[in-house]
């Protein structure tokens, strides 16, 4: 955020996007479990329909507590507004319907979650839109791959499972100078790391469910909208620059300025596809929110610390993490990522005498603390082998491309003690080459 | 739509209706460094009841062409010329801090071509710190920063619009403003030295907590202007068209 008289951080994640409560002076933002919403008159109504007036019609396209978050996330990214979402999966997917149809071209990071290869590689080109992988590290690589049909460029902050970092500010340079915008899925690092718009993203998406939540208890996404971009001049995007039929001809850049993206998503996106986000899980994500700040910093420290440990320890063949002096991306990181690169750390495991899959299967099943899960950003710790779970829909070839062996184990760290966290990751790996 | 001003490329919303000749017309004039868009809701409602709609960008600002216009009686003669243009011959004004000085000065001005005049964030003068002129004058994006920063009541949102974080959204209309347009505006402003005679109604719409033209201004410039009304938002700040969009939508309408 500029500077100025605005609140930091820490407040934010407490305050932004609340107002007590007038009805009840309830501190806590209230739970609206409610569909609906009553009109104080026919006026009114229509009013609220036509984008006359601000205000909740049905939870499906916008409810009070789930506001909250949205705004909330906004502030903490310094964005114009945000849409949240049932996951993270529909917050991506709603971000590419608002801005392209059949023909679209999407030119993405290969590194990325497993779930959003599916959606690229399988699902979209049924739809009519494609998508170009490339390695991340190669800015030039998205420059050579943009064709007249992008329509967006897309990447991690940090890869999964790779944790790769993304060269942000040239990667955007890339994307403006073909009159494209960059998405950013920056769940790995939350605003708290990162905030992408800061380095030239114009949008940002999150799985809210991992450490924005941070429990392990909701799922949820939000896409938010950096209010930058402008849409008219890249003259690549009707949705948000033409008379759309759906609203009597509105045109959302004309006449919603830097929020016309995020608007129409929650028109159209929420209206027609209906992937919302519930008020219970707003409200709960929004419990962990209120204490991201803290958590993300335990986090970091932990996971530096597990980092650090691996990279002696017996039976570990190779550990990443972009805090570590030996991982290719650190200077990058340290630049990017100042207040630490988030708390995936992945290793590969010691061959052994059996081999480095079946040294993966007992090292997992020896961990008493760690949790055998398909989940991360959990405030406990977390293991899982990408290459039989996360990843498996992809080909040997494309694991390749990706970066994951078979002996690559991903940790999702904790807010455990982190003496704890060591001492059961070295009864592990001892475990894990025995036999 | 498109109209043409003095050679130049005009735009401005007529919120979301084609502009009808037989209904009354209502110009709506945004402040320093902003657009038309900071009227996007107000600018619908009275377009879907009963009014002829132009949110206009004002010279060099938003979508419309030729250079910022440096001091608010030239904005105020360019106002006139832009009713005429739209093929209107009176308009009801409604203008919003920098715009509110400007309709305001149209209405002394030309007398003639308008009908009403609502006055958002309006004060009897508006002084503007020399810090943060020159910091304008500079494109220092902390002016920005500064404008934005004491334009809304508090910075902890509480959008009614449900998900939009309006100190962002102000912020990146303010970035997305020419160079050296905020500082053009900001200095027309501190400038002024009018001293209007109103004669047609006005109501000036002012909120409690505005930190750039306080309440306690804005009523000063109300003694002044016999007969008019003072519509008091509780809790608002400066930029009261996204902070209270319902009440000025609803002063707006029983204004115009």
């Amino acid at each position: 955020m500029a500077d100025g008289p605005f609140l930091k951080f820490d407040t934010l994640s407490l305050h932004a996007g609340q107002r007590p409560d007038p009805a009840t002076g309830a501190r806590a933002v209230p739970l609206h479990q409610t569909t609906s919403y009553v009109f104080q008159d026919t006026d009114h109504a229509a009013a609220l329909f036509n984008l006359e007036r601000p205000g909740h019609i049905y939870s499906r396209i916008s409810n009070p507590t789930v506001a909250v978050l949205e705004e909330r996330l906004a502030a903490l990214e310094g964005g114009v507004g945000a849409v949240c979402t049932a996951s993270g999966q529909a917050a991506l997917h709603l971000a590419i319907v608002t801005l392209m149809g059949v023909g679209g071209h999407i030119v993405a990071s290969k590194a990325i979650y497993g779930g959003s290869h599916n959606l690229f590689t399988h699902t979209l080109p049924r739809f009519g839109i494609t998508t170009s992988f490339v390695d991340p590290r190669d800015s030039a690589a998205f420059r050579d791959a943009i064709r007249p049909e992008t329509r967006l460029v897309f990447a991690e902050v940090i890869g999964n499972p790779g944790l790769e970092v993304l060269d942000l500010p040239a990667v955007a340079e890339v994307a403006h100078a073909a009159g494209l915008p960059l998405m950013i899925d920056s769940t790995f690092t939350t605003p708290y790391l990162c905030r992408p718009f800061e380095h030239g993203a114009d949008i940002v998406m999150h799985s809210a469910t991992k450490w924005l939540g941070g429990h392990g208890i909701a799922i949820g996404g939000a896409v938010i909208d950096g209010g930058r971009f402008d849409w008219e001049a890249s003259g690549r995007f009707p949705t948000l620059t033409e008379p759309y039929a759906g609203y009597h001809g509105i045109d959302f850049a004309e006449e919603f300025g830097p929020a016309a993206f995020i608007t129409r998503a929650r028109a159209e996106g929420l209206r027609d596809f209906g992937a919302c986000l519930s008020p219970t899980n707003a409200f709960q994500i929004l419990q962990g929110v209120e204490t991201l700040p803290l958590r993300m910093r335990a986090h970091v420290d932990n996971a530096r610390r597990v980092a650090s440990f691996l990279e002696d320890a017996d039976g570990v063949a190779w550990v990443r993490h972009p805090d570590l002096p030996s991982h290719p991306d650190h200077d990058l990181a340290k630049r990017l990522l100042p207040q630490g690169a988030g708390s995936v750390v992945t290793f590969g495991i010691a061959e052994g005498k059996a081999g480095a899959r079946q040294a993966g299967k007992r090292f997992i099943e020896a961990l008493r603390l760690f949790s055998h899960l398909a989940n991360v950003g959990d405030a406990k710790s977390l293991v899982i082998h990408p290459a039989s779970t996360t990843h498996q829909q992809m080909d040997a070839e494309a694991l390749r491309a990706a970066g994951i062996g078979e002996e690559m184990i991903r940790l999702s760290i904790g807010l455990e003690d982190g003496g704890d966290l060591i001492g059961d990751l070295k009864q592990a790996l001892r475990a894990a080459q025995k036999g | 739509m498109e109209l043409t001003v003095d050679g130049h490329k005009v735009f401005a919303s007529t919120g979301g209706r084609l502009l009808d000749a037989k209904a009354p017309l209502v110009v709506l004039i945004h402040g320093a460094g902003m657009d038309h868009s900071v009227w996007s809701l107000q600018s619908r409602y009275l377009a879907h009841h009963g009014r002829s709609v132009l949110a206009v960008d004002l010279p060099g600002h938003g979508r419309s062409g030729g250079a910022a216009l440096t001091s608010i009686e030239d904005l105020a003669d360019w106002v006139a010329r832009l009713i005429e243009a739209a093929g209107f011959e009176r308009a009801a004004l409604a203008g919003h801090s920098m715009g509110a000085l400007a309709a305001l000065e149209t209405a002394n001005r030309h007398p003639d071509r308008v009908r009403a005049l609502a006055l958002l964030g309006v004060a009897e003068r508006m002084p503007v710190h020399p810090d943060l002129l020159a910091l304008a004058a500079a494109n220092d994006d902390k002016a920005i920063a500064m404008v934005i920063g004491w334009g809304f009541a508090t910075s902890r949102g509480g959008s009614a619009a449900p998900g939009l974080w309006q100190v962002g959204a102000g912020i990146q209309l303010m970035r997305a403003t020419k160079p050296g347009v905020l500082g053009l505006d900001l200095a027309a402003c501190d400038a002024w030295r009018g001293a209007p005679e109103i004669r047609c109604p006005t109501t000036l719409i002012l909120g409690s907590s505005d930190r750039m033209t306080p309440a306690k201004a804005g009523q000063a410039l109300a003694a002044r202007i016999a007969g008019s009304r003072v519509v008091v938002l509780k809790g608002s700040g400066h930029m009261m068209m996204v902070e209270e969009p319902d009440a000025v939508t609803d002063a707006l309408a029983a204004a115009l």
